[in-house]
């Protein structure tokens, strides 16, 4: 366990000095507190509508300024945030469940196990699985945890290579040996020896998957197939200023903005580990 | 090389029928008639429809007829849009998309080499950073925020440009293929900055110098020809991602092309204009992915030695 907690130290220590990193850090700590801490710190409830004030631009008593509605911008982006934030990491979870399984016994049974199995991935990497999710959500109704699992469903396969190749090279160690010899089963053997050593990578990806999970959510949701009214994250609310833009652009640039800049925080963030985690990877 | 073509083609082949028979039992699954939507039709009225569209026979039935009308090139007619054929749906659009997806990766390729390149070759100066910051922003901006963003700035508030349509007014197509291409020149110019970094590196760029090319030479005949490769196998995927973002911007600028169809099949609940569009961009996108990975394979002198 030592050597184990010396990578990580050596690998927070690096990622403290990166400042990107760092930043990306503290803005993404802020927002889950503002996601989680929503109900308390909106100045109002997501729902309230003012329908006398209407659209208002940025004033003291509505700071993001509200819509057409009367709605408060800032109370909705607080409540959004909920939901892009849970979509993001719920469906990032689910695609590491299903990745991480898949690559260690793949990566583990080698011959002909692993060589079906990769091959079942190859084939999915080239099928348009946007196309599938939207079909899903057609067909059962816009569910959210429809969402998550279709999401997740499609995002596991980089993942799935990426924990294959680790386990590949853990393999042929000489403590796995040591470890089989001793007859360790094969479920002890994953949970004990293979997933602690390949932790680093899978953190990793699963930075960077967050992101684009978001991204589709936002995707699907602009369109109107995703998260559905009176619910709304980042996607809906774009989706409702692109409606209104020409006469209330603010509608459109707050929740614009809020989702960019944390995109940027994930990718930052997601980049200074990789680069802690394992500073011979290059960026591609 | 050949070989490799053609195992891929016969392995494409199962995958497509799978990814039909797929889809095709997943819409038959999907709760409620077809016809049971907004008003009420008579029972005789529902009968003739369900006949006309070979509602009546049993599923199986219905797949075998589905699946030999396929490759035909027949997926059926459109249950929302009485007398057109998905078929018919798919020929209109298709153009219209295939143009707008052409000229983003037009611009993907001329922008995103061309940063990517110089930016390997000026490295670590500002002509690096200043393109790849960019670039991180093409990646973090989602297409669904970048073009309402063009249309503010450049359709309303500068109005020099059409915020919408394709073809019918001048300058129509400049948005949304900026639009579209603009997250694919981003990720391109990294892409070919990466490659570049790895080539230049290398012991036949060092002998090309050496025996005394011009630095153009050295970059354009030497280096860029394996510097590429991997902007060449993202092209394939790529294609499937443009789809996606082509749902997007058809949308953002109602553009009558396969990827508003789609959206609008969806909304509408139009069965097998879904079903025969997800088909159809499945094939297509097999297609192209392997056609990426067959250019690949041509440029990268090890694997073509190995075959």
């Amino acid at each position: 366990m030592s050597k184990s907690s010396t990578l990580w130290s050596d690998a927070i220590y690096r990622l403290t000095r990166n400042k990107a990193a760092m930043f990306g850090a503290i803005i993404l700590f802020i927002l889950i507190l503002c996601a989680a801490l929503a109900p308390w710190i909106a100045p109002y409830s997501y729902s309230f509508q003012d329908l006398e004030l209407g659209a208002s631009p940025p004033s003291a008593a509505h700071i993001l300024g509200t819509d057409v509605l009367g709605r408060d911008l800032l109370s909705r982006i607080l409540y959004g945030a909920r939901i892009s934030l849970l979509v993001g990491f719920v469906a990032t979870g689910v695609a590491l469940v299903i990745g991480v399984s898949w690559g260690i016994i793949a990566g583990y049974a080698g011959g002909k196990v692993d060589s079906v199995m990769m091959r079942i991935v190859d084939v999915l990497y080239g099928l348009p699985f946007i196309i599938f999710i939207i079909l899903l959500m057609v067909i059962f109704g816009r569910n959210l945890w429809l969402l998550f699992g279709a999401i997740g469903a499609v995002e596991w396969l980089t993942m799935a290579r990426i924990v294959r190749g680790q386990v590949i090279g853990l393999k042929n160690q000489e403590f796995v040996m040591a470890a089989k010899a001793m007859g360790v089963s094969n479920f002890s053997m994953f949970r004990k020896h293979l997933l602690p050593n390949i932790l680093g990578p899978i953190a990793v990806y699963a930075t960077l998957t967050i992101p684009q999970v978001m991204l589709l959510e936002g995707f699907l949701s602009f369109l109107g197939l995703g998260i559905q009214p009176p619910m709304s994250s980042w996607g809906t609310l774009i989706k409702d200023g692109v409606e209104s833009m020409e006469e209330y652009s603010w509608l459109l640039i707050y929740p614009g903005l809020t989702f960019t800049i944390t995109l940027f925080a994930l990718n930052f963030f997601g980049d200074g580990l990789r680069d802690a985690l394992d500073p011979k990877t290059t960026d591609n | 090389m050949i070989s490799i073509f053609i195992k891929r083609l016969l392995l494409a082949i199962p995958v497509l029928l799978a990814v039909a028979s797929l889809t095709f039992f997943l819409v038959k699954l999907a709760p409620g008639g077809p016809f049971d939507a907004d008003k009420a039709v008579s029972p005789q009225v529902l009968k003739n429809l369900n006949e006309a569209y070979n509602l009546n026979a049993s599923e199986w039935e219905q797949y075998v007829a589905y699946m030999s009308g396929i490759l035909q090139g027949d997926f059926g007619p459109s249950f929302r849009f009485p007398g057109r054929s998905v078929s018919e749906m798919i020929a209109t659009g298709l153009p219209v998309t295939f143009e707008l997806a052409f000229y983003a990766i037009l611009i993907a390729l001329l922008i995103g080499v061309s940063s990517g390149v110089l930016a390997a070759l000026k490295r670590n100066t500002y002509l690096d950073f200043i393109p790849m910051a960019i670039a991180m922003i093409g990646i973090c901006v989602p297409t669904f925020l970048m073009g309402p963003l063009l249309v503010l700035i450049f359709g309303i508030n500068l109005e020099i440009l059409p915020v919408s349509g394709w073809g019918q007014l001048p300058g129509d197509k400049i948005l949304p293929s900026i639009t579209l291409g603009f997250a694919y020149a981003a990720y391109i110019a990294r892409l070919s900055r990466g490659g570049m970094l790895e080539v230049l590196n290398q012991d036949f760029i060092r002998t090309a110098r050496a025996k005394g090319l011009t630095e153009k030479n050295v970059v354009i005949k030497h280096a860029m020809q394996g510097g590429l490769i991997p902007v060449v196998s993202f092209l394939g995927p790529a294609i499937a991602g443009l789809l996606a973002g082509s749902f997007v911007v058809e949308t953002i600028f109602q553009i009558p092309g396969l990827g508003r169809f789609y959206v609008e099949a969806a909304f509408n609940r139009d069965y097998t204009m879904i079903l025969g569009t997800t088909i159809f961009f499945s094939a297509m996108i097999v297609f192209f992915n392997l056609l990426s990975d067959l250019a690949a394979m041509w440029l990268n002198p090890r694997s073509r030695d190995n075959s």
